[in-house]
């Protein structure tokens, strides 16, 4: 016999391990209680609240809750200006803040029809893969945490400072850079970050052989994520999963191939593709995508043309009513931003596709039936940012 | 699975153990890479983004504002409030009050940008702290840039003086110039 | 001399001297553990309290002891304070019978090997009680896991202490140490002659030993990145404070039997100086040991669940009862 035995009524499901009330023991089917897993959860990577229905350590359901930190970014769009919006698309997913600007600087220019130089755009590719790059070691690191290994996460922060070191040499800003402007850049790179870059990709390589030797190869990382949280395509079809996740899935799908922006089509890179589908999968995928940056970050600064970093942009920007769309491939998916304007200054409707609220979509169906480690390995492995969900 | 291959399986698996051992071994041998941060600091880089301030023309020893107002509307989040007068004998208006919420503003750097006159730039502070929350929400620029136009007046007094008897004839300043060299001189 | 040599004033002493040792390593080991953890994760530690944070034991010590000790409603009360008593006291009595020097015993038993195991057992049971009386789901999970992962656990750590009696023939731990005077080729660990599979014997006897005292990659009991802080959730204060010390007292408990039985307790590598300076090569046996402890936490991953017990049923339960059978023909055949 289990000792709390909660009813599943909603005001019982509500507590975490308070008391039962008296009634419990009357309508309680198959023994089952309700585990509240957040929103104050150190698995829970922040604000996500995940009420799960067990029987034992199995979870019968696990129903996402959402909500905790929305910040009303599309609608904050709507009422103000294109360029005051900039900031915000920084904030959205904090850890790939590079690729959310990119997106809507990316769709204001096609609506605009806004030239950006090659230079700006070369750089935009290197600073946003070396965030894809600071991006994935941040999941590498919390995903460690949520399978109770301390160390590897310390030596992913000893990695990043470093890209974050030279972003913050860039632009000023580590986090939240705010870096690509309407047209272009918002400064031409130095000297010390195309030396610092060329420096770290040099440095990258025996680092990832050794997370590869300390982790990836390590035979409990091995038997906590092969086989285990398995996601077929369908499934993420059906919830619209983009990024790693259907990439782990063996769906080659990658938005700097299938739709190609900026000036991807130029370098030589491979899509990780795994079949297997489980939590190993979508591991090994992130860990190749790195590698994969870095060779694409090596490409284009020795292609990285000379030139300006500023288009010609109108001082008073005001776009043509219309409707336009501008995806990338964020370091968790496909983001995509979608721009109405009806010709005034401010924006009509700006929608934000984000790749966490999908991915985290499809965990109430792909969890069910799994115990509770695996379940939480698993949400580790599809690397959620939570502010990215609730936007 | 047969019995050799289950063999094989597990001392691979003790294997991987033991290199993961002789990794953070290796680690730990190496010397630290943390700063302490209280007794030690790094140095920001020269494009730190810090909150804004009002720069400081190393010329005139005055700010370059000309209250124009292009950052107030350039601003996403409405934190920079300032007001200007037009001096008696001067072309452009001068600033008389600026003030920044820092509790509201993202640093994105949107009123840098639009200075015509390069009046605002990042500071280099980091570690800005305080028990009191007025000195975020309501940040006196031009009373630090006075403060920094102390410490220039100092190390520029013929300069200083002619800024401050504005405004004078020529030969007055002159005159004032030659008065005060031999302050200036001590100073570094 | 005879004064001490008296019977009451003589255990007097010795309970002092267990407390007193006990109390110093865990608060100590906490500070080791994090500097330890500094050391491979290249940061200092903690070194703000005290030259190189030694006082930093001292702080957190204070720190728990001015904290109230909750009895969340509707738990079991009695249970709720019981429980870190009952982990606490039995790693205490263990030490009533481990031999630090060859006359530094409290209690010479010829059973002595048999004590600690049957104290080291009800652990388990504190644990379990902790997390029921806890009234807390994280707690009561994490008490279901600790029960079925020591009951797998004791078989195969058993089994191999079973091996070691039949090789040592006494259960007095400080027969056993005696048994293996001489060069360090005399320890039990390098006894190849008795069974080939010594060496294997004591890798099974120090993973037994990590996951009977909850200590990672095997702390299922306060997983804290699923169950929050496991059984512990609901205690604050000294409450918790004791549960803490005593995951380190059993921590020497357990490294002091692996120095007794595998590496020769107080004798020294050579032969010679084992009589003077006993309790030196004793703690530096033990302390190399609980370094590793400390080393495998901060290195490896949290193992799942079911592999932890497939791990005990499908690996160690065999390995160890063939080498037991092994020792029982090498043992007739020679």
């Amino acid at each position: 016999m289990i000792a709390q035995k909660d009813s599943i009524s909603p005001g019982s499901s509500l507590r975490a391990g308070g008391p039962a009330g008296p009634e419990a023991d009357q309508h309680c089917p198959n023994e089952t209680f309700v585990l509240n897993l957040g929103p104050q959860h150190p698995a829970a990577h922040g604000v996500l609240r995940v009420l799960m229905t067990m029987d034992g350590e199995w979870i019968k359901r696990a129903e996402p809750v959402i909500g905790y930190i929305h910040r009303m970014h599309e609608k904050m769009g709507e009422n103000r200006t294109w360029a005051k919006f900039l900031p915000n698309t920084s904030r959205i997913d904090y850890l790939s803040a590079m690729h959310y600007t990119h997106a809507f600087v990316g769709a204001v220019e096609r609506a605009a029809k806004i030239e950006v130089p090659p230079r700006a755009e070369y750089i935009r590719v290197i600073t946003s893969e070396l965030n894809r790059i600071s991006s994935h070691m941040v999941w590498w690191g919390a995903l460690l945490l949520d399978l109770g290994g301390f160390t590897p996460i310390l030596y992913a922060f000893d990695d990043r400072e470093k890209i974050l070191d030279l972003l913050e040499g860039l632009c000023g800003a580590r986090l939240t850079y705010c870096y690509y402007r309407f047209g272009g850049l918002y400064n031409d790179v130095d000297d010390t970050f195309l030396n610092g870059t060329r420096e770290f990709v040099q440095h990258m390589q025996p680092r990832l052989k050794m997370y590869r030797d300390l982790v990836t190869d390590n035979i409990i990382l091995r038997k906590r994520l092969t086989a285990i949280g398995g996601i077929s395509a369908e499934l993420c079809r059906k919830y619209g999963a983009t990024g790693p996740v259907i990439r782990g899935s063996g769906v080659a799908y990658d938005v700097r191939r299938a739709e190609p922006y900026s000036v991807y089509s130029r370098f030589e890179f491979k899509i990780p593709v795994y079949p297997e589908s489980d939590s190993m999968a979508r591991y090994l995928v992130r860990m190749d995508e790195m590698e994969q940056s870095l060779r694409i970050i090596g490409q284009a600064l020795d292609q990285l043309p000379e030139g300006p970093v500023m288009g010609k942009v109108p001082r008073v920007l005001k776009l043509p009513p219309g409707d336009t769309c501008y995806a990338v491939e964020a370091a968790r998916g496909r983001f995509m931003v979608r721009i109405v304007s009806d010709g005034k200054e401010v924006p009509y409707r700006v929608k934000l596709r984000t790749p966490s609220f999908s991915n985290l979509s499809l965990y109430e169906e792909a969890s069910k039936g799994m115990i509770l480690p695996d379940a939480l390995a698993m949400m580790g492995s599809l690397d959620l940012v939570i502010p990215d969900i609730d936007r | 699975m047969s019995l050799s291959t289950a063999i094989r399986d597990v001392a691979g698996g003790f294997k991987s153990l033991l290199v993961g051992m002789r990794i953070t071994l290796g680690q730990a041998i190496k010397p630290s890479i943390t700063v302490q941060y209280p007794h030690q600091t790094l140095k920001m880089p020269a494009r730190f983004r810090g909150h804004v301030k009002l720069v400081l023309d190393p010329e005139t020893g005055k700010s370059r504002c000309t209250a124009c107002g292009l950052c107030v509307k350039a601003c996403p989040s409405d934190c920079i409030e300032l007001d200007g007068i037009k001096r008696e004998g001067e072309k452009k208006k001068s600033v008389t009050e600026y003030e920044l919420d820092f509790t509201k503003c993202s640093l994105c750097g949107s009123c840098v940008d639009v200075c015509p006159s390069d009046a605002i730039e990042y500071s280099k502070d980091y570690n800005v702290v305080s028990l009191n929350r007025e000195d975020f929400s309501h940040m006196d620029l031009v009373k630090r840039l006075e403060a920094e136009a102390e410490i220039w007046r100092k190390h520029h007094p013929p300069q200083a003086a002619a800024v401050a008897t504005t405004p004078v004839t020529a030969p007055a300043a002159l005159a004032t110039g030659a008065k005060t060299p031999s302050p200036g001189q001590k100073a570094p | 001399m005879s004064f001490l040599t008296l019977e009451p004033i003589r255990l007097l002493l010795y309970l002092v001297g267990v407390c007193a040792f006990v109390g110093a390593n865990a608060a100590y080991l906490v500070l080791a553990e994090r500097k330890g953890a500094g050391r491979i994760q290249r940061r200092p530690g903690p070194n703000e309290a005290g030259y190189a944070g030694l006082l930093q034991p001292v702080a957190d010590g204070i720190k728990l002891l001015a904290k109230q000790i909750m009895v969340p409603p509707g738990t079991d009360a009695l249970l709720f304070r019981a429980a870190p008593l009952m982990v606490m006291a039995p790693s205490l009595m263990c030490l009533a019978v481990i031999p630090f020097g060859a006359n530094l015993v409290a209690r010479d038993l010829n059973i002595g090997l048999l004590l600690v195991f049957s104290f080291g057992s009800i652990n388990v049971m504190a644990l379990m009680l902790g997390g029921w009386a806890s009234r807390n789901k994280f707690a009561i999970i994490s008490s279901a896991r600790v029960v079925s992962q020591n009951v797998a656990y004791e078989i195969p750590m058993l089994l191999v202490v079973i091996t070691m009696l039949m090789v040592t023939g006494t259960m007095n731990l400080n027969e056993i140490i005696h048994q293996q005077a001489g060069w360090f080729w005399n320890w039990n660990v390098f006894k190849v002659w008795v069974n080939p599979l010594m060496p294997v014997t004591f890798v099974i006897f120090f993973i037994c030993m990590l996951a009977e005292t909850n200590r990672a990659p095997f702390d299922m009991a306060e997983a804290e990145s699923e169950l929050v802080a496991g059984a512990f959730t609901e205690y604050g204060g000294m409450g918790f404070g004791v549960f803490f010390m005593a995951e380190y007292a059993n921590i020497v408990v357990g490294c002091c039997l692996a120095t007794i039985l595998f590496l020769g307790g107080w004798q020294s590598p050579f032969g010679a100086l084992s009589g003077v300076l006993g309790p030196l090569w004793f703690l530096l046996k033990m302390y190399a040991l609980i370094f590793t402890v400390i080393w495998i936490r901060w290195t490896f991953p949290r193992t799942q669940f079911y592999s932890l017990l497939n791990l005990s049923w499908k690996i160690l339960i065999p390995l160890s009862l063939f080498t037991l059978v092994l020792t029982g023909v090498m043992i007739k055949i020679i």
